[in-house]
């Protein structure tokens, strides 16, 4: 008998960053896929009747919902970001040699869209 | 001094899964972790499987996961590692017993890739020359000892066991860009195939695994550019 060892994320470590950079990219990815389902899915109640979709839409306006909306732009700017990484690591000679150092740009790029992004969209909340 | 051992045992006449045990060993700071699992397999518990042949990093038999990485036991110094010592089986490979894999999927798609010089032209008279910057080409991929620490290492082949895996590939690598290896068209085809080079998801855990050092990631980016580019 024998007994199958299989990968999972939790039964190894690495001590580079790219494989938890690849996660966050897994993770964001599967993430903005998944709102963009449930976005074509509204869209489509457009076929249903006008009521319906603005009902929906409403939804979106909703407070509780602009959390939801930030983490949407976090993940969509973070797969953004790291994917012009991976594309460089792709397309450039030398680019996997600093893929740390590149990783650590996306950090702080991200930073850079992504703070006042997530400021402009959640000062209505408390601001009237 | 005393280390903890934290092994992952596993015997298939008794065991329905695999368990740790833990063990004492003697080690002194300087030993290398193989010779601690030689002291517990030795003055312990005899029972205990493992694979080692050189212990000098070179024949690339006792890879295995130390503290949730890969490493090869002989590379490793005690010190190093700290107290206890979490020891376990490569991943992705079907156990054969304690720390010992099955190999041969992993050795039957290294022989896939037609690791040996394919040359159609006929033989000179002495040597087949080179340049040595055309050396220099593939000099990180001859380091390969195939002890599989770079694939086991890979979560792509976590999840798909018929991707070829990086040691492969490395060792395709190996000859596409020797200057006088006419099979880079032949290895390019397969790579390009739907579990070759493309099921690389730059995540570097390999070029970190790699106990020889070989920037693996970077020589896998090298094919992907010779398909994308068709430059060799
Ligand atoms: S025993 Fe040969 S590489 Fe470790």
């Amino acid at each position: 008998m024998q007994a199958q060892v299989s990968g999972v994320l939790g039964r190894y470590t690495a001590n580079k960053l790219g494989m938890y950079a690849w996660a966050l990219h897994r993770l964001t990815g599967i993430g903005v896929i998944a709102f963009l389902l449930v976005h074509i899915i509204d869209t489509a109640f457009v076929m249903v009747g006008p009521e319906l979709y603005n009902e929906a839409m409403a939804l979106y306006k909703q407070p509780f919902f602009r959390p939801f909306e930030v983490a949407l732009a976090a993940a969509v700017i973070y797969h953004a970001l790291n994917g012009i990484r991976v594309t460089l690591i792709d397309f450039w000679e030398g680019a996997a040699r600093i893929q740390e150092r590149l990783f650590y740009g996306v950090l702080v790029l991200f930073a850079l869209l992504f703070l006042p992004s997530a400021f402009i969209m959640l000062r209505p909340l408390f601001v009237r | 001094m005393q280390v903890t051992l934290r092994i992952q045992r596993f015997d298939p006449e008794r065991d329905e899964k695999p368990h740790f045990e833990e063990y004492q060993a003697d080690v002194e700071p300087t030993d290398r972790l193989l010779d601690a699992l030689n002291y517990v397999k030795w003055y312990v518990d005899g029972s205990l499987a493992y694979r080692r042949s050189c212990a000098h990093g070179i024949c690339g038999s006792d890879a295995m996961r130390v503290n949730g990485r890969n490493r090869l036991a002989c590379k490793v110094l005690v010190r190093d590692l700290g107290n206890p010592i979490t020891v376990a089986p490569m991943l992705s490979f079907q156990l054969i017993k304690d720390l010992v894999v099955d190999m041969e999927p992993f050795f039957a798609k290294y022989r896939a890739l037609k690791p040996y010089l394919i040359a159609d032209d006929p033989p000179p008279e002495k040597e087949r020359l080179q340049s040595p910057v055309d050396r220099e080409r593939y000099e990180d991929t001859t380091k390969c000892i195939l002890c599989a620490c770079c694939t086991t290492s890979c979560p792509p082949f976590w999840a798909n066991g018929d991707f070829y895996g990086p040691a492969a590939i490395v060792n395709a690598h190996r000859f596409i860009f020797d200057s006088r290896d006419h099979g880079a068209d032949e290895r390019l085809a397969t790579l390009n195939e739907r579990n070759g080079i493309w099921r690389c998801r730059t995540v570097f855990n390999c070029t970190e695994a790699c106990p020889r050092g070989i920037k693996v990631t970077e020589a896998m980016e090298d094919v992907k550019r010779a398909l994308m580019l068709r430059n060799i």
